[in-house]
């Protein structure tokens, strides 16, 4: 199925993404592919942090893995809501969520 | 002032194999990155992951890979300067560049090469307000010179391999020496978490663990550090410096200010020799942009080759160099 995924952007940007659940992508790819400008440098590995994103409402309850938590711990800017894109497969559970892009993960 | 036929912004694997390319063709180069180390993004991001794509290697380490690059244009003697960043070029009446670094140092080339990657590796910064009032009065993001802080009052910030790896440096040399982390523990690395306990319970290091620096105090210089933990205690530290680790990112810097042709923080170059809009500059390697450009090592390392054919005849006032096959001649060092 396609679910929807709302998306702020840095500068307050609202728009709204579809996402196929059945292609194995991450919001990283989805994001990308949407033309967001987000840097995502290391291409999915949790090792660059340039997919750093913030997830706005408390229903998603997936927790990070170890090596995105490792990742986040470096980070100088982090928050509660702190994700990073690419470690976050595209479920259906996912349907509806919000997400903000983090200014400094983007290429400006 | 260095003087060198090509001056290579950038040691990624890219930079680092236009030396070989521009070797064979017999031109010196000079090669300047922001890095302490060479090697980009391979050995900033991933030095321990394998990489599978390099033709001839089923399977080699980034860093591996990088250590074999540095063996394979030693024959050449590039010289370096690392830890600076090219801030300026100019072209000069004779077709030549000047090239000039944020520390002074400058270059005189008859070309230049740009293989700059995702750009300047640059530190992520904390958000703290008047964070920029301070910078060189007392924060430093990088050690460069770890001897500046012997009986100093030092406050680290970071809970990566490089804050633990240098704070268990400087924990020999500072007055006073504080670490504040983000989180409960520290991940990643266990020996270096382990020593850096150690040195807690040896009174030698102030561990401040679920707390942040919040607020930066002093005049014209930083005095002194004010860090708040998750339960909101507040506690201010005397700071002759503060060193804030997070990591690196790539951020595409100078090079926007080079009046170059730029797509999507890219230089736009011609395919035939990955010239750009300016005679005698070239740009090879994940900085440049063209129709079809694919993000590789390979195909920097290609790109790379047909620069030098290209930067030759630049540096040689028109004169076409003539391609000669490794195995017949081997490698003329010089
Ligand atoms: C996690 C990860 C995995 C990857 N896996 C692969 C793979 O399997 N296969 C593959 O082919 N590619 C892979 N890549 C991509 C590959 O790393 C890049 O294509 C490659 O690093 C590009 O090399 P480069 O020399 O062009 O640039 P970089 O390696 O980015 O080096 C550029 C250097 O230029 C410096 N610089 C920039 N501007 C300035 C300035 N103004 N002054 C001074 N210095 C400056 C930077 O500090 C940097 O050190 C991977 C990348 C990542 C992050
Ligand atoms: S793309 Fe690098 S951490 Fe997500």
């Amino acid at each position: 199925m396609d679910i929807k995924i709302h998306v702020e952007e840095a500068n307050g940007n609202l728009n709204t993404i579809e996402a196929p659940t059945d292609m194995a992508l991450s919001l990283m790819e989805i994001l990308k592919a949407s033309d967001y400008p987000i840097a995502a440098t290391c291409g999915g590995m949790a090792l660059c942090a340039s997919c750093h994103v913030e997830v706005l409402d408390n229903t998603y309850a997936e927790e990070p893995n170890d090596a995105e938590m490792d990742m986040l711990d470096t980070l100088p800017v982090v928050s509660q809501s702190s994700r990073l894109a690419c470690q976050m497969p595209i479920t259906e559970e996912m349907d509806g969520i919000r997400i903000r892009l983090m200014a400094e993960a983007t290429m400006e | 002032m260095i003087y060198t036929d090509l001056c290579i912004i950038g040691a990624g694997p890219v930079g680092l194999f236009a030396v070989f390319e521009a070797g064979l063709l017999k031109m010196r180069c000079h090669v300047m990155d922001v890095l302490p180390q060479i090697g980009g993004q391979l050995s900033e991001i991933y030095p321990k992951k394998p990489i599978y794509d390099i033709p001839g290697y089923p399977v080699v380490l980034a860093q591996e890979l990088v250590d074999n690059l540095a063996k394979q244009i030693a024959p050449f003697n590039p010289t370096f300067t690392l830890g600076e960043r090219v801030e300026k070029i100019e072209r000069q009446e004779d077709g030549a560049f000047i090239l000039e670094t944020n520390e002074g140092t400058q270059c005189h080339a008859k070309a230049v090469v740009i293989a700059g990657g995702l750009g300047c590796f640059e530190p992520r910064k904390p958000a703290l307000e008047n964070l920029d009032t301070y910078e060189g009065k007392g924060i430093d993001y990088m050690v460069r010179n770890p001897e500046k802080y012997t009986g100093k009052k030092v406050v680290v910030a970071g809970g990566g391999d490089s804050a633990l790896d240098w704070v268990i440096y400087l924990a020999e040399l500072t007055e006073e020496l504080t670490l504040v982390h983000r989180g409960s523990s520290f991940r990643g690395a266990p020996d270096s978490a382990d020593k850096v306990m150690k040195l807690a319970e040896e009174g030698k290091l102030n561990l401040k663990l679920n707390s942040e620096v919040t607020a930066l105090n002093g005049n014209g210089v930083l005095k002194e550090c004010l860090i708040t933990n998750k339960e909101g205690k507040i506690e201010l530290v005397a700071s002759d410096y503060f060193i804030p680790l997070f990591g690196l990112s790539p951020k595409l810097g100078p090079i926007a200010d080079w009046k170059l042709n730029l797509d999507r923080n890219a230089i736009t170059v011609n395919v035939e020799d990955y010239a750009t809009n300016v005679e005698g500059v070239y740009a090879i390697g994940d900085i440049n942009q063209y129709p079809g450009k694919l993000k590789l090592i390979l195909s920097g390392f290609h790109e790379a080759a047909l620069m030098a054919q290209s930067a030759y005849r630049v540096v040689n006032g028109g004169k076409k160099a003539s391609l000669k096959y490794t195995t017949v001649n081997g490698i003329q060092s010089f």
